[in-house]
């Protein structure tokens, strides 16, 4: 469904810095690929290329098999569902607007926008009659992320791309909305990917994980393989990070349980 | 729009007097406004892409706004007239100056703003919409343009309200606006009218800034901020100017056009309304209702324009925005011809009189009396210090403060004098033309640059000196009509007869009357008229013969 081939990107012409080399890996079908990478790896880059907001210096980017190189990039983003951290919301308009801007945009007869906000609403887990009307500043972090998922949506775009979907959310509606995803992913059958900086989140939600450092991408494994084979060192130690604090935790709830004897 | 002065008595003829011109006022304000959104938006989108040609566009427009507001607005009429040849149609004079000087006037703030609004959209929100397939133009209007909107109406009332300011100082080149009664208000020392043009400026600033304001107000409540809106409102707007706007400057923009309403028997085309020029002293608006008075009785109907540029003035009636005028020969002979010494009275008087047969302006002769530039003192000053003529200014002029009109300091006459007579002093003050007299009089200087014919020479007792070697050139009064009505009989008959009628003492005592006595301009040319011999050369009032 979506397939990188061989792509690298650089910012700086004249420096020998690249943000992105050699990227190769595809996302089949259906599947839910997170990017997972420390701040700077390249990670955001790399699914900016698929979205075409970046063109690669060399490689191409192929989505359902067409390169995207050849699509017209605002056509290509309309069929892509985009989500960022903070949700990206319009500020100005209020949050059916937001959700109905694509099919707007595409031309949709007023009452199929209607009838399609209320039901990405409800997908989404937001209760239409009450947060239709509402602006974002009204929502909480959580129900905003909501609302980005079903604005990315809305045009039944096949393709989700979410970057740091849940980085600034609260522990606890993180972990429900990334139930939610999950849910909404295999629901609408959707191909995904998902940029993130949290191993756990990676590890939880992905069928498979692409590591990514210093512009490369290190590993390509699904969360069993990876924490049972870290392709180098880098990998090796983020997995040992995981394992410590998974040790850690059992210890202690261990003791919690002794105790409680 | 008629500049009607004539009851200047009372408070509520002089409010009775607002209408028209804040109509033209706010006309004049709201075309400037327009044209500058108009501009100001489009520049602002593009320099907002390109952060590094903003800088430069702004310093640029902060330069225009440095420049005194003024002479922004004296400066665009040899501008728009060396445009003559490009075939825009403007003219120099009016409306058509001042819109353009206030525009640019406008554009700062309006740029600023729009730049700094534009700026401070969130780079993640753009790029969202972006990424969510907005074309360019998409996220321009459907997501920056919104986001900016309330800093970029700011910008938009701060240029609302600067402009109705600057606006009132488009009457020296002819504009009719609510400058006129202050220009006038200072120049006659009528201090109820400077009050009532000032007052009403401030009301439209404070008015236009709250219509503003109730306007952004709605449009940001709307629950889908778009900016359709207030660009429709705005487009509505400016078509309603554009719409009514030649019925305020049809004389500026169309002279030709009224031309042809009538011709006479020798098949001229008839001036439907004859328009007169008045330069911003008090004499001067006697002489310009003196001369309507004149018209208006033989049936030539008659519109004053007043408080003009004394370097505007001219270059309007050549080219045909003024019909008629008096100049002073002194004035042109200085001006005009650039010559920088006196010459004997009969001299000047040829000299100019083959210049502006030359530029095709007619002169019908000199009225009779003078009001030439003289340096005068108080009599106290004179017994003192035994002052009878410019020559003994040489060795005392170093104790002595000179007062001086805004022109006097940097005109050819000044130097002229001071050559001739070695002329220093302790320290030279420019003042406005108005309030010179009073200063000499009360001792805030000692010497002053005074004009002739003015009443308040005999009414503070001052002293005239002499100028023996003949520095200063004489100043001539005589009426100068223009291309449009030069062959007219009706306005030749009546105003012919006025040539040697207006001796310098009558002309003193009714500028005194307006000066110290507050009577209208109107009244004070009634009397002049009255008193003055006049011998008809024509059939009154019939139009001339074949």
């Amino acid at each position: 469904m979506i397939e990188l081939a061989d792509v690298s990107k650089r910012y700086d012409r004249a420096g020998a810095a690249w943000a992105v080399q050699h990227a190769t890996f595809t996302v089949a079908a259906g599947e839910l690929v997170a990017l997972l990478g420390e701040s700077g790896s390249g990670k955001t880059t790399v699914m900016k290329m698929i979205n075409r907001l970046i063109d690669p210096d060399e490689g191409t980017v192929k989505v359902a098999g067409r390169d995207v190189r050849t699509e017209d990039p605002v056509a290509l983003r309309r069929t892509i569902g985009y989500v960022i951290q903070q949700a990206g919301l319009l500020p100005h308009i209020s949050v059916g607007d937001n959700i109905a801007m694509v099919p707007r945009l595409l031309g949709w007869a007023r009452g199929d926008i209607d009838r399609r906000v209320d039901e990405l609403l409800a997908l989404v887990g937001l209760a239409p009659a009450v947060y239709r009307a509402r602006f974002p500043d009204q929502l909480s972090g959580g129900q905003r992320q909501r609302v980005g998922v079903a604005r990315a949506l809305a045009a039944r775009s096949k393709v989700l791309l979410l970057d740091e979907p849940f980085g600034a959310l609260d522990p606890i509606t993180r972990v429900a909305l990334q139930a939610e995803l999950r849910r909404i992913h295999r629901e609408l059958a959707l191909t995904t990917i998902i940029v993130t900086h949290d191993m756990v989140e990676a590890l939880t939600l992905a069928d498979r994980v692409v590591v990514m450092c210093a512009g490369e991408v290190r590993q390509i494994a699904t969360p069993r393989a990876l924490l049972a084979a870290p392709a180098d060192d880098y990998v090796a130690r983020l997995v040992d990070v995981v394992r410590a604090q998974s040790a850690e935790l059992h210890a202690l709830a261990a003791a919690e349980r002794a105790d409680a004897r | 729009m008629r500049a009607d002065r004539g009851g200047l008595g009372g408070l509520g003829e002089l409010v009775a007097g607002v209408p028209p011109l804040l109509a033209s006022h706010l006309a004049l304000v709201l075309v400037a406004l327009a044209i500058a959104v108009a501009l100001g938006l489009p520049l602002a989108v593009a320099l907002a892409r390109r952060p590094h040609l903003a800088g430069p566009v702004l310093t640029v427009a902060g330069a225009i706004q440095t420049v005194p507001g003024l002479a922004l607005l004296a400066l665009m009429v040899p501008i728009i007239a060396a445009t003559h040849g490009l075939g825009l149609g403007l003219s120099s004079f009016g409306f058509a100056p001042a819109a353009i000087a206030l525009t640019l006037y406008a554009l700062l703030p309006i740029l600023r703003n729009a730049i700094t609004g534009l700026a401070g959209v969130d780079a993640a929100t753009i790029e969202a919409a972006r990424g969510m397939g907005m074309a360019p133009g998409q996220v321009l209007r459907l997501v920056e343009l919104p986001l900016a909107a309330p800093v970029i109406a700011a910008g938009i009332r701060t240029a609302s309200v600067w402009t109705v300011g600057a606006a009132t100082l488009a009457t020296p080149i002819g504009q009719p606006c609510l400058g006129n009664y202050i220009f006038a208000g200072l120049q006659t020392r009528n201090w109820t009218m400077l009050l009532v043009g000032v007052v009403a400026a401030a009301a439209l600033a404070l008015a236009l800034d709250a219509i503003l304001a109730a306007t952004e107000h709605a449009v940001s409540r709307r629950p889908r901020g778009n900016v359709a809106i207030p660009g429709a409102v705005f487009a509505i707007l400016a078509v309603v100017i554009l719409g009514v706007l030649p019925r305020w400057s049809a004389p500026a923009a169309g002279p030709a056009a009224a031309t042809h309403a009538a011709a006479d028997a020798a098949g001229h085309p008839l001036v439907t309304q004859v328009r007169i020029g008045a330069k911003t002293f008090t004499e001067q608006y006697i002489l310009a209702e003196l001369l309507r008075a004149r018209l208006e009785q033989r049936g030539v109907a008659v519109e004053v324009v007043e408080s003009l540029g004394s370097s505007v003035v001219f270059e309007a009636l050549r080219h045909g925005d003024l019909d008629a005028y008096v100049d002073y020969s002194g004035t042109l002979w200085t001006t005009q011809l650039a010559r920088d010494r006196g010459a004997p009275s009969w001299q000047i008087l040829a000299e100019v009189e083959g210049y502006l047969g030359r530029e095709h302006v007619r002169s019908l002769g000199p009225l009779g009396f003078q009001n030439a530039y003289a340096l005068a003192v108080r009599r106290e000053t004179s017994i003192r210090l035994g002052l009878r003529g410019l020559g003994d200014l040489t060795s005392h002029g170093g104790t002595l403060a000179l007062g001086a009109d805004y022109e006097f300091l940097s005109r050819r006459e000044w130097t002229a004098v001071r050559t001739a007579y070695g002329l220093g002093f302790r320290r030279t003050v420019s003042f406005d033309p108005a309030l010179l007299y009073e200063a000499v009089a009360r001792g805030e200087v000692d010497v002053i640059s005074a004009f002739s014919s003015d009443g308040r020479i005999a009414a503070y007792d001052l002293v005239v000196l002499d100028d023996p070697a003949a520095a200063l050139p004489s100043y001539d009064a005589m009426i100068l009509l223009g291309p449009r009505v030069a062959e007219d009989a009706r306005v030749v008959c009546a105003l012919a007869p006025l040539r040697g009628a207006l001796p310098v003492a009558l002309v003193r005592r009714a500028n005194y009357q307006v000066d110290h006595d507050h009577v209208a301009p109107r009244a004070a040319a009634a009397w002049l008229l009255a008193q003055a011999a006049i011998t008809e050369t024509c059939d009154a009032p019939a139009p001339a013969r074949p």
